[in-house]
C-alpha cells in the first residue's frame, strides 16, 4: 500500500519532465562503523554497525514543480545483506500564498536539540546510538504537507495515512531492558484507513522578535506499548501503538546575549485517559528550556533542561503490577553541547551530554570531525552510557558503549 | 601682543580644524559604509570565496547572496544566503536580520534533516563560513562603535584617498585599530589594515576590482589576507544586480526551507 502510494506520486509527476528545466544529481559514498567497547552484543557480535553506503540525490524543477528523490544503497556487514532504501521522494508544487508536498518526506518541528516534544515524526534511535550521521536519526513519513502563508501567520498541515513507528535499538545488538523476556512478541501497527490517518498542524509567526509557534497532532505514539494476553502468566505479547493527541507551543528568540528556547506539549493519551491501564503511557506534560550562546570565536555552548510530568500518577502507581520498574512522576533530563571549530572551521570538536537527575543515568557523545577537503570528511566519536538502574533510558545501555567512525566522500 | 593674538587665532583655527576633521572622519566612514553595503534598495549577487591556506590548499564556498535595506544606510537590513558549494552544504540557506546597535538574528536551514535553527553568534567574533572575513566584515560594523580620525590624505595607486584610523571604543575586538583607505570619488574602501597591540599589522583587506552596476560602483573582487597565519580569502562577485525587486516575504522561514529558484539560481 505504501509502495503503491509512492508509485502514484511518481506517476503523477511523469508528464512533467517534458518541461524540466533544471536537473541535478548529487550524493555521497560513505563508510560507517561502530564497535562495542564495553561488552559483546547480546547476540555475540561486537559491531553495532558496519556498512558502506551510496546515496544519490536527484533534484529536478520545472515551473512551479520540484521533485526530489534521495535513495540509499548499502551493504551491512552486521546483517550480511545489501539493501535499498528510499530516504525521501516527493513532489512540490509552489504557488504565491501556499505550497504542497506529497511523498516521502522528513519533517522536523520544535526547538529541542535531540529532545523532541512537538516533533512527533518518526525517529531512528538505533542510528543515533550507533554513531550514524545525525540525518539518520530522522525517518521520512509517507504523506502530504500543505503550507499556507497568509500575511498574519504561516501554517503547515500534514496528513499521514501510513503509520511509521520509531526504530529503537535492536535487542540483538543492544542490551535493552525487557520486563517480560523470552515471550513471543507480535507487533501490530495501526491499520491504514481514514480514521487512523495522522494529522499534524503547526501555526507560526513572529511575535516581538521571537519565533512563536503552536502545534497539534492527532495520531499514535511511535513507541510501542506491550499488551500481554495474560498479565499473570503471559504466553504472547502484542506490541501496539496507543492513540495519542499532542497540543503544544514554542517560543524562541535572542536574550541574555544568546538564544533562548521554550517549548511545551500536552501528550493526551486517548486510549487511557484515566491513567488506570499500566500497560499504556498516561497523559503527560512535557516542557523544555534551552539556552545557547557563543562564548568566544568559533566556540558555542548549548544547555537544555527537559521534563516529562506524568499525569494521573496515583492511578499509574496503584495499578502497576508487582515486579515492573516504576517510572518517576517527573522524568527530568539536562543536556549540554559544546562545539569548538578550529583551523578555519575544518576541524570540529564537540561534546554532547545527557544527564537525568531523576533516573541518575547519562549519555556522553564526544566527536571529532575533520574536513580533509571540500569533498572528503571523516568523524570519530564515542557513545558512552551509564546509570544506577538497568531499567532506565541510558542505564539499560550501560554495556553498549561504542566508538564509531564515519568517512564520507560527497559529490 | 599682536603675535600672541595671531598665535591664539592660529590655535583656534587648528582646534576647529581638528574637531571638524574628527566629525568629518566619522562622516567619511558613514558615507563609505553607505556606498559599500547599502547601495540600492536591494542587491543580488553570486559570491565565490576561495579559502587558501598557507600551504596552498584551496577550498571553495559558492553562494547566492540577497540583501534588502529596511531603512536608511546604517539601518536595518535582511540577508538571505543560499549555498551552492561545497557539496556538504549545498542547499543550505542562511538568513540574517541585521539591526543597528545590537546583535543580529540568524537562522540556518539544514536540508538533510529539514530543520530550521536559530544560531547564537556574536557578529564581532565569528568567522563567516571559515573564511578570513568576520560577520562584521560581510554585513558591516556600526560606525559609532569606533572613534575615527582622519590621519592623512594620500593617493593609493592613482586614486585620491582619505586615510582613516578607527579605534574600537570597547576593548573587545581582535584588533587595536584599523586604517582604511577610502576613495574620495566613490567612497569605497580600497584597503584596510588591521593592527593588533603586540605584533602590529596582521590582517589586510584590499578591493581588487570595482565595476559600476546599474550606476552603483561595486567592489567585485576583494581579498582578506591574514599575515600571521598565511591564510587568505579571495572573493569574486558575479551577476551583481541592484533594485531587483526582492520581495519582503523572501526573508522568511517558508523560503528558508524552500528557497525560490527564481532568486537563488
Amino acid at each position: 500500500m505504501k509502495r503503491l502510494f509512492l508509485l502514484l506520486v511518481f506517476i503523477a509527476l511523469a508528464p512533467q519532465p517534458a518541461g524540466a528545466s533544471d536537473i541535478s544529481v548529487h550524493g555521497f559514498v560513505q563508510g560507517n562503523y561502530s564497535v562495542g567497547t564495553a561488552m559483546d552484543n547480546p547476540d555475540g557480535g561486537s559491531f553495532k554497525l558496519a556498512e558502506e553506503r551510496l546515496q544519490l540525490k536527484l533534484d529536478a524543477s520545472s515551473g512551479p514543480f520540484h521533485v526530489l528523490v534521495k535513495g540509499d544503497a548499502f551493504y551491512g556487514h552486521v546483517e550480511n545483506s545489501a539493501r535499498l532504501e528510499l530516504r525521501e521522494g516527493y513532489i512540490d508544487y509552489t504557488a504565491e500564498k501556499w505550497d504542497f508536498r506529497a511523498g516521502r518526506q522528513i519533517i522536523t518541528w520544535g526547538l529541542g536539540d535531540l529532545l523532541f516534544i512537538n516533533d512527533v515524526f518518526p525517529k531512528d534511535y538505533e542510528a543515533f546510538f550507533s554513531g550514524r550521521p545525525l540525518e539518520y536519526l530522522k525517518k521520512g513519513v509517507d504523506g502530504m504537507k500543505l503550507g499556507v502563508y497568509p500575511d498574519f501567520a504561516s501554517f503547515d498541515i500534514v496528513v499521514v495515512p501510513f503509520f511509521e513507528p520509531n526504530r529503537f535499538p535492536d535487542p540483538k545488538r543492544y542490551s535493552v531492558f525487557n520486563p517480560m523476556p523470552g515471550i513471543p512478541q507480535d507487533e501490530k501497527e495501526p491499520a491504514t484507513n481514514l480514521e487512523n490517518t495522522e494529522v499534524a498542524l503547526r501555526a507560526y509567526r513572529d511575535i516581538a522578535g521571537f519565533d512563536a509557534a503552536v502545534y497539534f497532532y492527532r495520531g499514535f505514539s511511535r513507541q510501542p506499548s506491550v499488551m500481554p494476553d495474560n498479565l499473570m502468566a503471559p504466553t504472547k505479547l502484542t506490541l501496539f501503538f496507543p492513540m495519542l493527541s499532542v497540543y503544544g507551543a514554542s517560543l524562541q528568540g535572542r536574550a541574555l546575549d544568546g538564544v533562548i528556547s521554550l517549548e511545551t506539549g500536552y501528550y493526551g493519551s486517548r486510549q487511557d485517559g484515566s491513567g488506570t491501564n499500566p500497560m499504556m503511557p498516561n497523559s503527560q506534560l512535557k516542557y523544555l528550556v534551552g539556552y545557547q550562546r557563543q562564548l568566544w570565536e568559533d566556540f558555542s555552548i548549548g544547555m537544555q533542561y527537559y521534563g516529562e510530568y506524568m499525569l494521573d500518577y496515583a492511578e499509574y502507581r496503584d495499578t502497576l503490577p508487582a515486579g515492573f520498574p516504576r517510572e518517576s512522576e517527573l522524568h527530568q533530563l539536562a543536556s549540554v553541547r559544546l562545539t569548538q571549530f578550529l583551523s578555519h572551521q575544518t576541524l570540529r570538536l564537540s561534546l554532547f551530554a545527557f544527564y537525568s537527575p531523576s533516573e541518575d543515568d547519562y549519555m556522553l557523545n564526544p566527536e571529532v570531525k575533520y574536513n580533509f577537503s571540500d569533498h572528503v570528511w571523516a568523524a570519530l566519536g564515542a557513545n558512552v552510557f551509564g546509570g544506577r538502574k538497568r531499567t532506565s533510558q541510558f542505564g539499560q545501555l550501560e554495556s553498549d558503549d561504542n566508538i564509531y567512525a564515519q568517512l564520507r566522500y560527497e559529490f | 601682543m599682536k603675535t600672541l593674538m595671531t598665535v591664539a587665532a592660529a590655535l583656534g583655527v587648528m582646534l576647529m580644524a581638528s574637531t571638524s576633521f574628527a566629525a568629518s572622519a566619522e562622516e567619511v566612514m558613514k558615507k563609505s559604509q553607505a556606498a559599500f553595503l547599502y547601495q540600492g534598495k536591494d542587491f543580488k549577487v553570486r559570491v565565490t570565496m576561495r579559502l587558501v591556506s598557507k600551504s596552498g590548499q584551496e577550498r571553495i564556498r559558492e553562494m547566492t547572496m540577497l540583501r534588502k535595506n529596511f531603512g536608511e544606510p546604517g539601518g536595518e537590513q535582511k540577508y538571505f544566503i543560499y549555498f551552492h558549494k561545497p557539496a556538504d552544504v549545498k542547499d543550505m540557506t542562511f538568513m540574517v536580520y541585521k539591526y543597528p546597535g545590537r546583535d543580529a538574528d540568524r537562522w540556518l536551514f539544514v536540508p538533510a534533516i529539514n530543520m530550521v535553527k536559530r544560531i547564537a553568534a556574536q557578529d564581532k567574533h565569528s568567522s563567516f563560513v571559515g573564511s578570513d572575513f568576520s560577520y562584521e566584515d560581510v554585513s558591516g560594523r556600526k560606525v559609532e562603535d569606533d572613534t575615527h580620525t582622519l590621519t592623512k590624505e594620500e593617493k593609493l595607486g592613482n586614486r585620491d584617498c582619505y586615510v582613516i584610523k578607527s579605534v574600537p571604543r570597547a576593548g573587545d575586538m581582535d584588533y587595536a585599530y584599523k586604517l582604511s583607505w577610502i576613495a574620495k570619488d566613490d567612497m569605497l574602501p580600497l584597503k584596510e589594515e588591521y593592527y593588533d597591540k603586540r605584533s602590529g599589522l596582521y590582517k589586510v583587506f584590499t578591493a581588487d576590482e570595482t565595476k559600476v552596476v546599474k550606476g552603483f560602483p561595486t567592489v567585485t573582487k576583494r581579498t582578506m589576507k591574514n599575515l600571521q597565519s598565511g591564510h587568505g580569502t579571495y572573493v569574486t562577485y558575479t551577476d551583481a544586480d541592484y533594485d531587483a525587486g526582492i520581495p519582503d516575504s523572501l526573508f522568511s522561514e517558508r523560503y528558508l526551507r524552500q528557497p525560490p529558484r527564481k532568486w537563488v539560481e
